[in-house]
This record gives C-alpha cells, structure tokens and sequence, in this order.
C-alpha cells in the first residue's frame, strides 16, 4: 500500500518528509510523504496514535509540521495566508461541529452573505432538503448534523476536503450515506481525502490506501502487520 | 475621640464575629479556622502597616509625589495578587498591571480632568485603590473565563478557523460571553445600591458624619467610575489575552489548566 492516486493526476497538496513533534517532545509525525491529488479520494488508515488526524490538521495548517514542508497547489503553505488556505482546505471533524442556532445561523458561518437560495442549494448537494434551514442544531441527527458540517465547508468552496473519521460516531447506515457522498464530491472534481481507523471502510472508499503506523509512512511489513491486526478485531467483534 | 472612633474595645468586639465564624467552621467540620485565623491575623498587620504608610502619604504637608508613587506600587501588587489568582492564564502578570495601569489612567483623567475631586493624596489614594481592587477582581473572572471559555470550546473555535475566520472573528462569541460574566457581577452591584446594600464609600462618609445627599452624590459619582473602570480593565485583559491565545498565524495555542 502506498500513497495513490485515484482518478486524478494533478497534485493539490503535497506533504514532503513532515515531521511533528509536541513541545514536550513526543514525536507524533516521522518524516511522512503524501501527495492528494484533484478529483481523487485519498484515504489514510492506521492505528489509533498512528498520527492520521495530526497530519490532517497539517494540511490546513491547523497544526505546523516541526521539519518537512507542506505544499498547496504548488505553493508552501507556510507562505500562503491561513485564513486563504482554510477557506480552499476545507474540513469536517471526527464528531460534528454545530453552532448555537439553526441550519442557517451555522452555513452564514462559513459565509455571511450567502443569500438563502445558495444555502438551499449547498443543503441539496450532501442531501438535506432546503426546509432544514430553520431547524435548530440541536434537533438533527448524527448523521444530518456530519452532512450539515459538510455542506458548511462546502460553502467556502473549497478545492480539497479534510475529513477526520467523519463517520466514527455514525451508524452504518449514515457511514454509508456519507461515504456515498464523499465520493460524489470526489466526482464533481474535489479532492478528498479521508482518514478512518476501519480498513474495511478504507478499502470500499478506495482500492489503494495510504497506512501510517507510529508516525511514519507504513512499509510492506507493517501494513501488513497492521492489516493482520485489524482483522483479528474484527474478528472478536 | 470622635463619635466614629471605635478604638481598641471595638476592634475588639468585632473579633467576637471571628470567633463565631471559628465556632462554625468547627462544629460544621469544615477545616477553615487556620485560615480564618490566618486571614484576621494577616488583615490586621497589613493594615497596620498601610495605616502606617496612609499617614505619611496623606499629611497635607506631604508631596504629592508620594501618593503617586503609591498609586504605581498599588497597580504592581494588583498585577502580582492576579498572577496568583489566575496562574494559569498566559502573560497574566504583565496582562494585569497593564490592565490596572489602563484604569488609573482612565480613572485618575476623569476624576482630575473634570475637577470631580481635589488633587490630594487623601483623595487619589482612597479612590483609586476603590477602581483598582473592584477592577482586579473583574479582570481575574476575565483572564480565566477567556482561557476556559477557549479551551473547553476548543472544537468551535478550530471549526471557526477552518472556516477561514481570522483569530478575533473565531474568538468572538466565546471571549464576549468571557467578558459578560466578568462584567455582570459589577453591574448588578450597580442596579442594587441603595435598595440591597450601602457601599463602603457611602457608609464610611455617613458613619463620618458627612451629610447623606453629600454622601449620596460622592458615592454615585464612584459607583459610575468603578463601573467604567471594571469595563476598562476587562477590556485590556479580553483585548491582549485573546490575542496571546492565539499564533499569528491564526491557530488555538494550548494552555494547560490545573484539575479540579
């Protein structure tokens, strides 16, 4: 397994040799590459710890890598204005992420002048009706809420979606309905990439996954070591 | 002896409340006498001394100098008490004096610009340690409200910034809601003096025996100039803590808070 490109071919965003390493010292990325391609879904399995959600946030420089450069459409990130770089590297986070008011209150979040019909539109697209815009936060479900994050990154109109287990604190019929629907952004052209502890998600998602293990870009040895342990919990479940 | 002049015997009827509140502490098993105790003990010299040092500083011969020095010396002992109240805030010690630097400038501009009082040492000291100790309390709230505030609600803030928000525009919601708690205590003091309690200033200057509609219009005057200066002083502290919350390159720094 190794870093793949899926349908596309034209790099969005690159990550050369990152390294991440805590202030007190614990190094949590180890010289990691990764190329996310346009219009491909790039997915990143691994164990708990193995460091998947921290170079997630590196790529919308949420967090900074100690070593290693991350690259934007070309460019270093570390030169480009985060606030620009957030609004093309959108992200959904592992649990939803819902402000204090309605469906609409949340999209102006993302964008304050968006008039009602884009919000209506941008709900169409992760598949939540236009009548949810006066619901407030609290009543959706897990999974209305994950598509309602979706839609509210979608409104900066990004080029490439973060996605942090978005489907972990999801029933399988969402997971299904979400993953569904990250891949039909893959195909409008976004690129997306996904990170997920289940390879058996990983593998439906893609045919070729990236496996980080303790920090470092897994080699032959150790994504099978860790395919092999993966399907012993699943096994005892 | 004046009439207000309580001496020795009333100082002494006032510690029959220590040893009530001593006697709860011990029947209700809540291990406070030390501190009590402490606490009588340690207000008792410390005021001693600042009697001491008042005298010196307010004798109508003295230099004015001598007041001020001791306004600079209060905003540095306010900025160390709310180091030690709120340790966990980051840059809190400069952050405080900074903020109780703020309100003696505010205060004493008002109060002195518009002639409210005679410069005189019996009239800043007094005064401004009124703003100061009100202030510092409110910028103590602030400091650790802010930092909760951002901490607890790390996942909005980041999902702000992944939005693209700038740092203020991610902090916005959490630091004013921060700030309003710091605030409302003081507010409500305001709405309720008169009706629930008579404030130190008004009280000593009728226990003095200073006219009460004199007292009344000194008193209101102060109340309105604690207010502004609580607003101030949590201003300063929303403005420069919020931003050392924060990388200049718009990212949630982590602040290690202690349990409990």
């Amino acid at each position: 397994m190794q870093a793949h490109r899926d349908a596309g071919s034209d790099p969005i965003l690159e990550f050369e040799g990152v390294h991440m390493t805590t202030d007190d010292g614990v190094e949590l990325l180890s010289g990691v590459d990764l190329e996310v391609c346009r219009g491909a879904i790039t997915v990143i399995a691994g164990p708990s710890g193995a460091g998947k959600s921290t170079l997630l946030r590196l790529g919308n420089r949420l967090e900074v890598p100690s070593a290693g450069m991350v690259r934007f459409d070309g460019r270093d990130a570390a030169t480009l204005d985060p606030r620009d770089l957030r609004r093309r590297v959108g992200m959904v986070f592992q649990r939803p992420v819902l402000f204090a008011g309605t469906v609409r209150d949340n999209l102006r979040v993302a964008d304050a002048e968006a008039a009602d019909d884009m919000l209506v539109t941008v709900l169409g697209r992760v598949g939540l009706a236009g009548a949810f815009l006066d619901r407030v936060g609290d009543e959706l479900s897990g999974g209305e809420a994950q598509r309602l994050c979706i839609a509210r990154a979608l409104l900066t109109r990004p080029d490439v979606l973060l996605m942090d287990e978005p489907t972990s604190a999801l029933d399988p019929e969402n997971r299904r309905g979400i993953e569904a629907l990250a891949l039909d952004l893959v195909a409008s052209g976004l690129a997306v990439v996904w990170v997920s502890h289940d390879l058996v998600q990983a593998c439906r998602l893609s045919e070729s996954v990236v496996v980080l293990v303790e920090g470092r870009n897994a080699d032959a040895e150790a994504a099978a070591s860790y395919l092999r342990s993966d399907q012993e919990d699943d096994a005892n479940e | 002896m004046s009439e207000t002049d309580i001496g020795w015997a009333g100082v002494a009827a006032s510690l029959v409340l220590i040893v009530v509140a001593l006697a709860l502490s011990g029947w209700q098993g809540l291990r406070l006498s030390r501190s009590i105790l402490w606490a009588s003990l340690r207000a008792g010299v410390q005021l001693f001394l600042v009697g001491f040092a008042l005298k010196l500083v307010l004798d109508p011969d003295a230099s004015l100098w001598w007041a001020w020095l001791w306004l600079v010396v209060m905003v540095g002992f306010a900025g160390v008490t709310i180091r030690n109240r709120a340790r966990e805030v980051p840059g809190i010690l400069w952050l405080g004096s900074l903020s109780m630097a703020a309100v003696l400038v505010v205060s004493m501009a008002v109060i002195l610009g518009f002639g409210m009082f005679p410069v005189e040492g019996r009239t800043i000291v007094p005064l401004a340690g009124m703003m100061i100790g009100n202030s510092m309390t409110a910028s103590v709230v602030a400091g650790r409200r802010i930092v909760g505030e951002l901490s607890d609600k790390r996942d909005e803030v980041e999902a702000r910034l992944a939005l693209g928000h700038s740092w203020s525009d991610a902090a916005r919601p959490y630091v004013r809601s921060a700030l309003r708690t710091a605030l409302t205590p003081q507010i409500e003091s305001t709405k309720a003096v008169g009706l629930v309690f008579l404030p130190g200033a008004l009280t000593g200057l009728v226990l003095a025996g200073v006219d009460a509609s004199d007292a009344v219009s000194i008193q209101l005057a102060i109340m309105y100039l604690i207010l502004g200066s609580v607003a101030t002083s949590i201003t300063v502290i929303g403005l420069g803590l919020t931003r050392r919350m924060f990388t200049p390159d718009h990212r949630l720094r982590r602040v290690v808070r202690p349990a409990g």
